[in-house]
This record gives C-alpha cells, structure tokens and sequence, in this order.
C-alpha cells in the first residue's frame, strides 16, 4: 500500500508542468470552497450564529442556476439567478426563522438549522426530483484546456477563480472602507449600541444573511456545471467548509481566503504524496492549528 | 424522593400486555398463508443517494406483476406486493424484511436491496427459511460462497466475477491491438470498488501479461469534486483509464475530466457509464467511452428487448436501469416456477427454481438459467462496447463468452476455496 509516495510529490515539485497543474486544482478546490465559508464565518462574526444550514445555500445555487439555464441558455443569467435567488433565500430563512433564535442556546439553534438542512433537501427533491442532475458545461467553455507552461489549465477554472476573486477583494475593500462595511463592523461588536443610534439591526442581519447565502449560491452555481447535482450536496461542502473557517478563524475574511486555499493545496499534492492519506491531512492540519493557534490563524481573541 | 404508585394499570403491566398483543398478532402469518391473495415483500431503497436504483426496482417489479395478475397470478392466488423502503442501511433492511413476513404476511421476499443490505437480508432468510430473491446484489460470495448458501435464497443479479471476467478479456483484447502497457485505475474507495478493481486487474493481466497499473486513485464514494484525482491521473501519463464509478460520481467524473481533456488523452474503460441513468444525464458524453452494458433497450438487439425498455418507458416515461431488468427477471423465473410447480408455496417454487430455464428479453440468447448449484442467475446478456453522444449510446455491444465465462469462473471458485 502507498501510504507515503514522496517520488511523486518530489518528482512533480520539481516540473512546472505538473507544478503548474496541481496548484491551479488547488486553487479550484479552494476558490469555491472560500465562497461557502467566507458566508458562514460572515454570519458568524455577525450574528454568532453557526449556520449549520449553509450547505442548502450552496445546493440551491446550483439548482436555481441549472434551471436558468435550462430555460434562459444563458450562462451569465444563470450564475446570477443562483446568486440572486439564493440571496432572496437567505433574507426570507433569517427574518422568519432565524432571527426567532438569536438569544437561545446553542443547541435550539443547532436544532432549527438541522431540521432545515432536512427541509430543504426534501424541497429540493419535490420539485427537481430525487435522481441526481448535471449542467452541462455552456459551448463557449467547451474548447481546448490552456497549456501553461506545460501545464493544463482548463479556461472554465480561470474564470471560476477570478469570481471567487473579485468577490473576495470586493467584500474585504467592503467592509473596511464603505459606510455599511463599518455599521456591519459595529453591530457584530455592539449591536446594542448600533441599534441606539437608530439603525436597524433586523436589516443588517438580514442583509448580512443573504450576503453569506448569496456567496454560497453563487458558489454552487459556479460549481453546477462540472459537478452532479442532488439533493444533500450541500453536506460534504459543508463540512470542509467547517474545516477552513476553524483553520482560518472564526470571523475573519482573509482567514477563509488562506484556509480555503490550504485546503485547496492539501487535497491537490496530498493526492499526489498521500494517496491514502489525503482527507486525513486536512483534519491533521485542522488539528495542528487548533493545538497551536486555538483562534485560528487569522482569529481574534473572543471578547 | 419518593415515587408514589397511581391507581390503575402499571407501566410494567401495559408493557406486558403490549408485548402479548404483538405477539399474537405477530405470529399467526402460518395462518394466514392460504388467504386467497400472495403478498410478497419487497424491501428496497427508496430514499437517499441511490433511490432512483430502488425505484426503477419497484417500476420493473410492478411492470412485471400486474401481467402475472393478469394471467392468473401464482397458482390461481394474486400476487399483492408490499414494499418497504431500507433507506439502504442494512439493520433497517433486515429488520423490514423480518416485519414483512411475521407482521405482514408476505411468503416470498424480492430483496431489492444493495450488496450491504442484501447479506443482512440473506441472515432473515437463513433464519425463517422463507423463500427468498436477491435481485441487485452483484458481490460474487453471496452464492459463490458455500458458507452463504441455503437452499431458499436464489439471486437474480448479475455476478461480480463474471463482469470482470467479459470486461478483463474485452481489455485485454484491445490493450494488445493498440499496445496499451500502462494503466491507471480510478474507483470509489469502498468495497465494491476495491473488489470490483481488483478483479478486473486481475483478469487484464491474466489475458495481457505485459500490462502495468502505474497509478491508482481512490477517491471516496460520493465525493463532489474530482479535479485533484484528474489532475493526479494527467502527471502519470497513462494509455488507459479503468474507473468503476458510477451513478451521479461517473458524471461528476466525467463532466471534470473532460474540461482538462482527460478523454483525448487515453483510452477510458468506465463499467458502469452504460447505463440510462449516467447516459441521459451526462449532457456532453465524450464519444468512445468503453463500458459494460448495464441495461440497454438496444442489447441484446431483439425485438423483445426493445419492446421491453420501451413498455417500461413508456408506463414510467424513463428508461430503466440495471437493477430494473433483474428485478423483472426475478418475477418471471418466480411465475415460471410456480407454474411448473403448480403451487404458490415457497418450498416448492424453490424446488423448482433450481436448475430453471426461462425465455427473458436479457438473455444472451433469449433465455437466462437459475443454476441449480449455487442458485445463481447465468446466460444473461453481457458485453462491452464503446459509447457515442446520443441514442442508441452503445451501438455496437461485443458479447461476453459464456463457455470462458464458466471456465474461468469454475477456476475463480477454485482459487477462493468454494469448491
């Protein structure tokens, strides 16, 4: 069995090509999952609820953005529609059930995102079926992978990284820089005192909620072309997406961005160097980091 | 504290008499046996990642039932289904199959279950020695194994060993025409992944001696991206890929594999891509693809296949699937029987099961065998052929030889001790 194949890792560090590849499919890997989890560790420093439900975000984007495309054939259309319908999602979920919970004890929110996780999967299995769907990839995207340098680069993945991108950058110069950026800063420190200065809270957690269900739709919608749809996808995405925000810090943007694309790195040469090993790696990481750092990388002492 | 007893009936004297009540009603199904309808019971899975499989189980099984009814069902007794969903978990399986023969009554089981619920469901059958049909589990121990065999537990399915046995040679065949030496293997990490692989290895090598595996990925089963498995597959440069994927992982698979060109770059044998439920959902399928045939309406090329895929289609507006025409199989080799037997009894339909021969639109030449040694279904079509983009997907299937099929198999047994 090969438990360890250092020849392999060794063998394509050393080749640009393979050099080249394996770091663009760890960017892939990380760049979606960034979006997933730069939404829960949102709501978390926000609202310091862990929504346990997101993965459904990221499932419905992929459904809400299958079907566009299936009745529009537009590709843009469809990213929006994920991301968009998503977002209209996410709003309605916090104000008519989540924000019921706010003051309640972990587990009564844990409770009412689990039995959505449930609800939300069967309501996806009545009105797109129990049997597993595909996308398609649009024609523009069905032409030859780049070779860069001797490695492949498939151009759908380069525009898929660029999103993921963009709305990093956009959300970080967001929060810093503009007006909401700091009433949403203030009321994830004092919501009290926020709301005494006469802004409505109700709406910046709202909004903030949709902003996280928004980039995990767009996410699945990004994500619907290349992999299956079912109902329950959101699961497995949703679990890593534990992992990179506990690696990153709970709270923090650029730590899901860097734990994201940790991850991202550890599966690509983890399967080249671990090939039995490579899930184990990124809770051994998770592991260190929380031995080491018990914040995360990026996170702040809880105040 | 002290607890103070209510007046009235205790809390340990209605349990008691609960645990009577479900006694009484639980046992009389002796009783019941002759009551004018058959109930066969049917647990299946119908919820969960593979409940479109349990579902074409059920299409197939109804499809098949109502034309029996329709002739007069088993011996003069119409046959009533009761189905039950496992939820594919083997201790729900096995405790729905107990429930459907001491609570409901049913006399005979279809266990339409997967090959982890099938020997959970096998051990129900040991125990209460009702008649019983395994139709989707292909591991090959269930008959191969005389530890497992009892006289009332017949399969329907296809056998592990002979796929890999028709898919090893078909391999071989063209590795040694277009020189392929270097293979990789790319299968789901679980059991029947790693048995299925490794027999497949086995029988290329066998029948290619100069083949080599020089990568091997075993991403785990339902994982949703597959981009680091492709990206691994691509550095190691093999001429040719075996993958047992299948279902919703297969088009994943394929859908990331094809944007980084994977399907130009070597030959591709994926087992179970031939099958409707990969076929119909994959939207861009690469063409030349090498697969088994799973369930195809147009293999094996008879009308009576044909119209079959085509009344199933046509009552449930999709095709069926692999585990449909297994499970079919299982009620016409059960009508058959009870005819020759002239009896709805499970003990003398077995016995009339053993060594059967029926006509079935499968069968490599119209008809399929319950061989009466490890009551095990043979002579079913079996083949490989390389997919195209639309209808009819494979159009041109090679069939597997059964003479080499049983040779090997006879071997294999040998081998493994069951012999």
């Amino acid at each position: 069995m090969l438990l360890l194949d250092i020849d392999a890792l060794t063998g394509c560090l050393a080749s640009s090509a393979c050099l080249v590849t394996q770091t663009t499919s760890g960017f892939i890997i990380g760049m979606l999952l960034f979006l997933v989890a730069v939404g829960l560790t949102l709501i978390f420093g926000v609202l310091k609820v862990v929504n346990f439900s997101h993965g459904a975000f990221y499932m419905f984007g992929a459904y809400f953005a299958m079907t566009a495309y299936q009745v529009t054939g537009s590709f843009a259309l469809a990213m929006l529609c994920g991301a968009a319908g998503t977002a209209l999602l996410g709003l309605v979920f916090e104000r008519v059930f989540m924000s019921r919970v706010y003051g309640s004890d972990v587990l009564m929110q844990l409770l009412v995102c689990y039995a959505f996780v449930l609800i939300f999967d069967d309501v996806v299995r009545m009105i797109w079926g129990p049997e597993f769907k595909s996308m398609g990839m649009p024609a523009a995207f069905q032409v030859a992978p780049l070779f860069i340098a001797g490695g492949v680069v498939p151009p759908y993945y380069l525009l898929l990284i660029g999103v993921a991108l963009v709305a990093a950058v956009i959300l970080g110069l967001g929060l810093a820089r503009t007006r909401i950026g700091k009433v949403i800063r203030a009321a994830a420190h004092n919501p009290g005192m926020v709301s005494a200065l006469g802004i409505n809270t109700g709406l910046i957690y709202g909004g903030v909620f949709a902003l996280g269900g928004m980039l995990a739709g767009l996410a699945g919608a990004l994500a619907a072309p290349v992999r299956s749809l079912t109902p329950g996808m959101g699961f497995s995405v949703l679990i890593e997406s534990f992992i990179v925000t506990v690696i990153g810090g709970m709270g923090s943007i650029l730590g899901a961005l860097i734990g994201a694309i940790l991850i991202g790195m550890i599966r690509s040469f983890g399967s080249l160097g671990f090939p039995l090993f490579t899930e184990g790696l990124m809770y051994l990481f998770m592991v260190i980091v929380l031995v080491s750092r018990p914040t995360g990388l990026f996170g702040k002492e809880v105040a | 504290m002290t607890r103070t007893r209510k007046p009235g009936v205790s809390r340990r004297a209605t349990l008691a008499m609960m645990g009577a009540g479900a006694v009484t009603f639980a046992t009389p199904w002796m009783a019941r046996a002759q009551a004018k309808t058959i109930k066969v019971g049917m647990p299946t899975i119908l919820s969960g990642r593979v409940a479109q499989l349990g579902t074409s189980s059920r299409n197939a099984v109804m499809l098949e039932i109502e034309k029996v009814n329709a002739a007069g069902g088993l011996a003069g007794r119409q046959i009533e289904m009761v189905i039950r969903d496992s939820k594919g978990q083997p201790q729900e399986a096995a405790r729905v199959a107990r429930e459907l023969v001491n609570t409901d009554g049913c006399e005979i089981l279809i266990d339409a279950e997967a090959s982890s619920g099938a020997f959970a469901v096998h051990e129900v059958a040991r125990d209460l020695g009702v008649l019983c049909i395994h139709t989707n589990s292909e591991t090959s121990a269930l008959t191969a194994d005389p530890k497992q065999h009892i006289p009332n537990a017949f399969r329907t399915a296809r056998q592990g060993v002979h796929d890999s046995i028709v898919g090893g040679s078909y391999a071989a065949a063209i590795a040694k025409a277009k020189g392929l030496k270097k293979w990789a293997t790319c299968s789901p990490d679980y059991a029947y992944g790693r048995d299925t692989t490794g027999e497949y290895v086995t029988y290329l090598k066998r029948f290619a001696p100069d083949v080599e595996i020089i990568s091997e990925s075993w991403p785990k089963l339902f994982q949703p991206d597959y981009t680091e498995v492709v990206t691994k597959i691509l550095q190691a440069k093999p001429q040719a890929l075996y993958s047992c994927l299948w279902g919703g992982d297969l088009t994943s698979y394929i859908d990331q594999a094809n944007i980084y060109a994977l399907f130009s770059q070597m030959e591709v044998f994926a087992v179970n891509m031939a099958d409707y439920t990969a076929l119909t959902v994959v939207k861009n399928l690469p063409k030349g693809i090498h697969s088994g045939n799973r369930y195809i309406k147009t293999y094996p090329a008879t009308p009576e296949n044909a119209a079959w895929g085509d009344a199933y289609k046509a009552k449930y507006n999709e095709y069926p699937t692999n585990w449909s025409w297994e499970n079919a199989t299982a009620i016409m080799l059960l009508a058959e029987a009870s005819k020759k037997a002239n009896s709805a009894d499970g003990k003398k339909i077995a016995e009339a099961l053993r060594g059967l021969k029926i006509k079935s639109p499968f069968g490599a030449d119209g008809t399929v065998t319950m061989r009466a040694e490890d009551q095990t279904l043979v002579g079913y079509a079996i083949g490989w052929g390389t997919t195209i983009p639309q209808e009819p997907y494979v159009p041109q299937v090679q069939a597997g030889d059964w003479k080499t099929i049983f040779e090997l198999e006879a071997e294999w047994k040998k081998s493994k001790g069951y012999t």
